[in-house]
């Protein structure tokens, strides 16, 4: 199959202390093999990673702009779900 | 005595290695903002450096080894074409993308095994710089060798360039398994590589690789040699034109 247009990838590194991979940017590939290995060019050359994820951008379900008052607003009169609602008794010293 | 034209072969030894670096180092930066998409373009270029690094290591050492003023930059710059001594595979012009990558893949392939027997080497220092270059020549094999499988067996059109890369790179390979006689006394000495005895190895890689990528192993009926004697194609001495012109007209410039 000739592809007009390569597939966008979205590149995942996990740092040298870092415990999870975070996104650091995206790029071009024919399929997820060329990826990595582009990923391992583009953005590990400073040594900054042990461990890369890519995954294609299209495989990806993200939330919309206009899904925001649903999602998010609920929460926000809803204090008690935060641990700073409540007040420790003076008894617990060390938290 | 023995020692003195050990060291005096060790420095021509190192100079050779480097030559093969900076030359092909300084084809594939060619392909600096030419490649056909961004991605590739930083890929090459990586490769660049590295090979460009490696020749640093190299000339760095034979620096030492001659102990004359001379320095990195004196063997890359200050040399013409006669007292280069790389092999022609690596000073072809870059050609078009499958040119390049045939080629690279063959001089992966030979790096990797080559960098392997050259760890072992007597020579501490040779052994040093072979450790570290053979991690990039690995990966470097990775991406060559997934371009000739995509290439090769990918479009009519890109299995005709990359078949046409084969034949015309063929007759070049056949010099990287030659000893001269400094090359066989540093081989005798436990210094050097037998790059000989990687011949069967090498052909045994490449042509397992043809046949996958659907491509045809070119016949044995031609050869061209000359690069460690310091005879080149007409192709070194613009590169080294190109190469060394900055050098040349502003003398130890940095910046």
């Amino acid at each position: 199959m000739i592809k007009e247009h390569l597939d966008l990838y979205e590149v995942f590194i996990r740092g040298k202390r870092g415990l999870d991979h975070k996104h650091v940017g995206s790029l071009h590939a024919e399929d997820p093999e060329q990826a990595l290995e582009y990923a391992r060019d583009i953005y590990t050359r400073r040594g900054e990673g042990v461990s890369i994820w890519v995954v294609r951008s299209r495989d990806i379900t993200a939330s919309q702009e206009d899904d925001s008052e649903a999602f998010y607003d609920p929460s926000n009169d809803k204090p008690y779900r935060l641990a700073t609602y409540y007040r420790l008794p003076d008894e617990v010293n060390n938290m | 005595m023995a020692e003195q034209n050990t060291r005096q072969d060790t420095l021509e030894y190192a100079q050779r290695l480097g030559d093969d670096a900076v030359v092909l180092g300084h084809r594939l930066s060619e392909w600096c903002s030419n490649a056909p998409f961004l991605e590739e373009d930083l890929a090459l270029a990586n490769t660049a450096l590295d090979f460009i690094g490696r020749a640093r290591m190299y000339y760095g050492y034979a620096a030492e080894l001659a102990d004359d003023g001379r320095d990195e930059d004196d063997f890359a710059y200050l040399r013409d074409q006669r007292d280069y001594r790389n092999l022609l595979l690596h000073e072809l012009p870059r050609g078009d993308f499958a040119f390049t990558q045939a080629r690279q893949y063959f001089i992966d392939v030979y790096n990797q095994l080559f960098l392997e027997e050259l760890r072992q080497s007597a020579d501490e220092r040779l052994a040093a710089i072979a450790a570290k270059a053979v991690k990039e020549s690995r990966y470097h094999l990775r991406r060559s060798r997934d371009w000739m499988l995509r290439l090769g067996d990918g479009t009519e059109e890109s299995h005709r360039r990359t078949q046409t890369a084969v034949d015309n790179l063929w007759g070049y390979t056949h010099e990287l398994f030659e000893l001269d006689p400094l090359e066989q006394r540093l081989v005798d000495a436990g210094v050097a590589v037998d790059v000989a005895a990687l011949r069967d190895p090498w052909r045994e890689q490449v042509g397992t690789l043809l046949d996958e990528a659907t491509l045809r192993q070119p016949a044995d009926d031609w050869a061209v040699r000359g690069g460690r004697e310091g005879y080149h194609t007409e192709n070194l001495g613009h590169l080294l034109t190109e190469m060394q012109a900055l050098h040349r007209a502003y003398p130890g410039c940095s910046w």
